[in-house]
């Protein structure tokens, strides 16, 4: 090992003044080397990556077909057009896992106190976080419409309205990233994870995605019908032009703002309680 | 900017630190001069790692303040984070990815940009003798191997004043050397380096000055020679074949010796503290020959952290740390 000459290299670099670079520069530049970075771990190791695209696939085909045979919509149409949109809006819920997991193996890898201790943007840490999930979401949600569209479902409305669907389920994506992040700032350790994992599955149920919330008993329907997965799925629905739940009612009526809404609700309340909470670390 | 004393590269001034009710740093006044090697050596749960923790801008002190190259912790951390580098207790580094990729990413994060970094990369793979690990996840390195990697990292931006927390916990002497033989290096650069530890002969090899802490405070402040001296300097034990012989051997002992000799009749030992070593050794040799006393072992040793503390505090502290000269 020659480790003689390790301050006197003529490459050595000097401190760049940090105050030559403004904090928004710095934030970008930073968040993308953060995202850099997992793109380097899917690189790495993209076997867990393909797992995570390919669940919600698997899903989709055992409910259109093992489950699908005996359902029938409320409201009258086909299970698959009414299932579809509904698992789009899941596999979106549902990307809170990924978030979480990574966040608590994040907190827990050492090399977290060297990022920490290096002159970067705090928040690139978790904008490059959301950069890479939301990447990882937009490749799952183009897969989904794809395996939806191989299994005979189609949209009727017109590309903008589709377009649309598509930007308020990435909505939802979105916001369940920061939560996601939140959670897994709060949970802090990845076997801690698995209880979460099992709460989703309620969550999930409790909701318009499978079946019509008239098909419940009253409270419970009230409950799903203002999930946010609900609302999110029922303006897809609408959107798309699919068959949605027959009843009317106020949710239903205003879909599409209820979809937006939800998420935006959410992002006011974790995205500060997600930064608070990262910088805690160093108390 | 620099409002402190030029000439300290670290000051701290009534640092402390309370997690909950448990006091992990009581009150802690140092000044460390720029260009110096200082260690900070105390068992286990003394402090060391919430120290460097706090100068190192990871952790936000509960009272005091303390200012490194100038720059306050916790209100211009940033320009702290530019001048220092860290070696943590714990390895911090991506182990998903090659050492490559780790040092390439963090000099981005220095703001180096894509040809920097990947310039600074090379050179550091190069002298820290990693450049042949290709693209192995550092998961799969040796001990050693990482340890390397982690100082190469926090050595990126050739910083002012370093911090290494136990830099050679757990490594083999191998190891440990290399460790030791770096920083020797980056020391002839003119690198502050502050760094904690739990082995007297760590400190006795990189340290101008040494603090003792324990339970949170500075009990002890000084040269390692001071130190040492304090202690009686090193210690010689004998121990000879027949316990008869044993009362001779503390007389020869007690010529050469600094201080009072002990003798263990169990283990036919005769132990003092010496001042000079080698002096010490071969006067004690040539009166046991002149006595006609073979001796079965003669060992010149430092003193022990149990040794330290003792004289400290006058409590035992459990960690063994023993290490033997057999002459
Ligand atoms: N996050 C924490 N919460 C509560 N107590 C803590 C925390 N971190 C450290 N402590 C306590 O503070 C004390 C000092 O810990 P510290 O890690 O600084 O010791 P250390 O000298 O580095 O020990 P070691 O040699 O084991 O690394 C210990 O009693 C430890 O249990
Ligand atoms: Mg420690």
């Amino acid at each position: 090992m020659s480790n003689t000459t390790v301050l006197t290299s003529p490459a050595v670099p000097h401190p760049a003044p940090h105050t030559a670079r403004s904090r928004t520069t710095r934030l970008v530049t930073d968040s993308v080397t953060m995202t850099r970075r997992g793109l380097l771990y899917w690189s790495r190791n993209p076997g867990p990556l393909v797992v995570a695209l390919l669940f919600p696939v698997m899903m989709l085909v055992m409910f259109a077909y093992f489950l699908g045979g005996g359902m029938a919509v409320a409201g009258g149409g086909d299970y698959i057009e009414f299932l579809v949109p509904g698992m789009l809006a899941l596999t979106m819920a549902f990307g809170l896992e990924n978030t979480m997991i990574a966040v608590t193996q994040d907190v827990n890898r050492g090399v977290l106190d060297r990022f920490r201790s290096m002159p970067i943007a705090p928040s690139a840490i978790l904008v490059g976080r959301s950069v890479i999930d939301m990447l990882h979401s937009v490749v799952g949600l183009l897969i989904m419409i794809g395996a939806g569209l191989l299994i005979g479902w189609r949209w009727h409305g017109p590309l903008a309205a589709a377009l649309a669907a598509v930007g308020l389920l990435l909505l939802l994506r979105f916001a369940m990233l920061w939560v996601g992040i939140y959670l897994g700032l709060v949970v802090g350790k990845p076997e801690m994870v698995q209880a979460v994992q099992i709460l989703v599955w309620p969550v999930a149920f409790l909701s318009s995605v499978f079946v019509s919330p008239t098909t419940m008993p009253a409270w419970m329907g009230t409950i799903a019908e203002w999930n946010p997965m609900s609302a999110t799925a029922g303006a897809v629905r609408e959107l798309f032009e699919n068959p949605s739940w027959a009843a009317s009612s106020w949710v239903t009526d205003n879909a599409v703002g209820v979809a937006a809404l939800w998420p935006l609700a959410l992002l006011v309340i974790f995205v500060p309680l997600a930064i608070r909470r990262f910088s805690a670390l160093s108390r | 900017m620099r409002s402190s004393d030029d000439a300290d590269a670290i000051t701290i001034e009534g640092l402390g630190k309370t997690y909950g009710k448990k006091e992990a740093l009581a009150v802690v006044d140092l000044a460390i001069p720029r260009g110096t090697v200082h260690a900070v050596l105390g068992p286990n749960g003394a402090g060391k790692t919430t120290l460097v923790r706090i100068l190192s801008t990871l952790l936000r002190p509960t009272r005091g303040q303390a200012r490194v190259a100038g720059f306050d912790v916790v209100r211009q951390a940033d320009d702290v984070r530019y001048r220092i580098g860290l070696l943590g207790q714990h390895a911090a580094v991506d182990e998903e990815l090659s050492g490559r990729q780790n040092l390439d990413l963090f000099g981005r994060l220095y703001h180096l940009g894509a040809r920097g970094a990947a310039q600074r990369a090379n050179e550091l793979l190069e002298q820290f003798g990693l450049a042949d690990t290709g693209t192995k996840a550092i998961k799969k390195y040796s001990g050693g191997m990482r340890r390397r990697l982690d100082l190469a990292a926090s050595l990126i931006m050739a910083p002012e004043i370093l911090f290494l927390d136990e830099p050679t916990t757990g490594l083999d002497p191998r190891g440990r050397t290399d460790v030791w033989d770096s920083v020797r290096s980056l020391i002839g650069g003119g690198t502050t380096v502050l760094l904690t530890t739990q082995y007297l002969e760590e400190a006795d090899q990189l340290a101008d000055r040494v603090s003792v802490v324990d339970h949170g405070r500075i009990i002890a402040d000084g040269t390692v020679d001071e130190l040492k001296s304090s202690l009686g300097g090193d210690r010689v034990d004998v121990t000879v074949h027949e316990a008869g012989q044993l009362d001779t051997t503390a007389d020869v002992v007690a010529r050469a010796a600094a201080g009072p000799v002990t003798t263990d009749p169990d283990r036919r030992m005769a132990s003092a503290p010496v001042q000079d070593r080698m002096a010490a050794l071969s006067k004690i040799i040539r009166e046991l020959n002149d006595a006609g006393i073979q001796a079965e072992d003669i060992a010149l040793r430092r003193p022990t952290l149990d040794e330290v503390f003792l004289h400290l505090t006058g409590s035992e502290h459990h960690e063994n740390n023993e290490r033997e000269v057999t002459a």
